[in-house]
């Protein structure tokens, strides 16, 4: 424990006396913050979709198997309340919800306008754009082939509204539909991934490079007293960055955060840990501090790309999405986002949050099998 | 009581290149004992396998009591290390260094508090306690080092070339300061290509391309080399020495300054030699000669290492 506190001890001076890395810490995240908030603004398919169907006619269930044909929807469920609708987009086993009310039938065979309501998540406004959109050109379809239908059954024009199914869309947690707001809490998690892989991945290069591992290697202390005073320091790092863009992000583009800030700094330290092993991963497999850099700005692209920040992770390819479950940074983006935008419970986030605890014990077995208190 | 150190057959392959073979000798308790060879002979190599940190290829070694290979971490409790890297966190005060080093070997809070100041005195470093490491001198950083190295007070202490790039003054004071330590009973093994360094350890092992070749006190080494050593003065220096260097008894021949040293072997008189080499041509004006030292003993080892090679 003393040892281990030396090393964390030893590392806070060290971060403390270097002015570049201090203004790193600092200034990346609010620079790729403004950056990212006001640069950044894509196809969606198979979008989740739960059903509310509180009517259960052959209209209903027809209109949902046409939805289910265009290849945007992929039905994922049904439920039986607004409540539930809430639970499933939190969960994230959700992003769109259709609700079909009693008697949409009925009213649709007599020749009445039915209403029908589309619920979308607002969290990632791309998917609501399409979600929305094709949902109403479905409605407005359904509605032409029953006119032509009746026309044709009937041999006359009749007196009907324009179009006999209405769809209402709604949406929900992000109503205004602001890219900023989808976009600052995954900011939090890009440049906590980018900034504390590189720092953990280059602590125990540069000791490598300067002479002063051999010394530490030549001494009683243990790995894992060394690993984890190496990384304790950095969590608190990881807190500052994360506080400096939520608050910058509140201020600047007006990012509201709807959950608990408790549960959220919480929540976190599944995701900086993780961060942090994949840093350490990479110090083992670094002669250098210059490739231990160059490993982490590869690794920090297909974080980028394939965590659902820049792209919807839900358009991507299936094997996309497998290589994406790897990434600590795509459970943590469900974790923030969650939080933040949605107001998520602890309950509703567990299966990401055992996602980064599996991934973090993965990493910390394999660093501490690989880094041995020997020279070669 | 048994020796501290203890080297049976020692070897170390990097891939194909042999960097150690079959190297064995015993340190004795308090005593000084250099590792002497030239760079990449080897030295180096055997010390990090006697620290526990590079497994042997061949062989064994026990430290304080201890299989370096099997019980790596057992040693590491009990030596003190200092590189001619130095090793200091330049980033940290003289101060902080030191009780980083000290929290490393488990030294707890309290006995810090203790130990570091009494450490800071003794080395003559209060004054720099809060001075950054990395702005500190040579001679001063190798001082922190070695307090570094030290402040756990182990039996053994390792030095791997620690004079490197310090100033003779400097020198000087850090080898009195080593023989302060051992006669405290503290064993020390020292790496070094220099030779008057060598000459100021209680025992010597010449190491030469991975192969031990002689082991013994100074004087024991030179002895066993039968070397005579004299010095003259001549009217041609380049065409006496080509003239002695083609002689068989002649081991080396340097020039020294305007004058030539002359090294025999195999107990040959050398001013009779070179007087009757040189009588005919450049002549010889003023010989005296001197006592052998261990860089004689060492030069003469390598030329018949180059000979035996060349036989074989």
């Amino acid at each position: 424990m003393n040892r281990m506190l030396s090393i964390a001890w030893k590392e806070m001076i060290q971060a403390r006396r270097d002015r570049l890395t201090m203004g790193m810490m600092i200034g990346i995240p609010i620079i790729q913050l403004l950056l990212f908030g006001y640069a950044i603004n894509t196809d969606v398919r198979n979008i989740a979709t739960v059903v509310y169907d509180q009517d259960r006619s052959a209209e209903s269930r027809g209109f949902v198997r046409r939805m289910e044909a265009t290849g945007f929807y992929a039905v994922v469920g049904h439920v039986n309340s607004y409540e539930q609708i809430g639970v499933a987009m939190r969960s994230r086993d959700a992003m769109v919800a259709l609700v079909v009310p009693p008697r949409f039938g009925a009213e649709v065979e007599s020749g009445r306008r039915a209403q029908l309501q589309l619920v979308v998540d607002g969290s990632d406004p791309q998917v609501v754009a399409s979600a929305t959109n094709t949902a109403l050109s479905l409605a407005a379809a359904r509605s032409s082939d029953l006119s032509v239908e009746r026309l044709q059954r009937l041999g006359q024009p009749v007196a009907m509204p324009t179009q006999l199914i209405a769809m209402e869309p709604a949406t929900w947690y992000n109503p205004d539909l602001r890219t900023a707001v989808f976009i600052v809490p995954g900011l939090v998690g890009v440049i906590l991934t980018m900034t504390l892989v590189m720092f953990t991945a280059m602590a125990i290069a540069r000791e490598r490079e300067r002479g002063t591992l051999e010394q530490l290697i030549v001494s009683p202390i243990r790995s894992m007293e060394l690993t984890v005073g190496k990384i304790v320091p950095y969590i608190g790092v990881g807190y500052v960055q994360m506080t400096l863009i939520l608050v910058v992000g509140s201020w600047v583009f007006d990012v509201p955060i709807v959950g608990s800030v408790g549960l959220l700094y919480l929540l976190s330290v599944f995701f900086i840990a993780a961060s942090l092993a994949v840093g350490l991963f990479f110090s083992t497999l670094a002669k250098t501090q210059q490739q231990a850099m160059q490993m982490s700005f590869f690794f920090l692209l297909p974080n980028i790309l394939l965590s659902g920040f820049m792209f919807p992770w839900e358009a991507m390819p299936a094997p996309a999405r497998w290589l994406s479950t790897i990434l600590p940074l795509t459970h943590y983006l469900r974790v923030i986002r969650g939080i933040v935008l949605k107001g998520a419970s602890f309950a509703e986030l567990r299966a990401e949050l055992i996602w980064l605890a599996g991934l973090t014990l993965i990493l910390i077995v394999v660093v501490s099998m690989r880094f041995q208190k020997k020279l070669d | 009581m048994e020796d501290p150190v203890v080297a049976e057959g020692l070897s170390r392959r990097f891939g194909k290149l042999v960097a150690v073979s079959d190297v064995s000798f015993r340190v004795h308790r308090g005593e000084i004992f250099g590792l002497l060879g030239p760079n990449g002979a080897g030295k180096s190599t055997t010390l990090r396998m006697l620290c526990g940190i590079l497994d042997p290829s061949g062989g064994r070694a026990t430290v304080v009591g201890f299989d370096v290979e099997k019980e790596p971490e057992r040693v590491k409790q009990n030596i003190g290390y200092m590189t001619q890297r130095f090793s200091l966190y330049e980033d940290l005060t003289v101060e902080e260094n030191l009780h980083f080093y000290a929290g490393i070997y488990g030294l707890g809070r309290a006995a810090r508090r203790k130990r570091v100041p009494e450490e800071l005195d003794r080395a003559g470093l209060s004054e720099r306690r809060a001075q950054i490491s990395g702005t500190l001198s040579g001679g001063w950083k190798q001082r922190l080092a070695l307090v570094c190295a030290t402040i756990h007070r182990p039996p053994l202490l390792f030095l791997d070339e620690p004079t490197a790039g310090v100033d003779p003054v400097s020198r000087r004071e850090f080898w009195a300061h080593i023989h302060r330590i051992a006669s405290a009973g503290t064993t020390v093994i020292v790496t070094t290509h220099y030779m008057d360094e060598a000459e100021r350890c209680h025992r010597l092992a010449f190491i030469f391309r991975g192969t031990l070749l002689d082991i013994g006190t100074p004087g024991e080494v030179i002895e066993r080399r039968e070397i005579r050593v004299c010095v003259v003065s001549t009217a041609n220096v380049a065409q006496a020495m080509d003239l002695l260097e083609s002689h068989p008894a002649v081991d080396e021949v340097a020039p020294f300054g305007d004058r030539l040293r002359v090294a025999t072997l195999g107990g040959v008189d050398p001013i009779a030699l070179v007087k009757e080499v040189l009588g005919q041509g450049p002549g010889v004006s003023d010989a005296r000669e001197i006592l052998p030292n261990v860089e004689d003993a060492f030069v003469a080892m390598v030329h018949s290492e180059a000979r035996n090679g060349a036989v074989r």
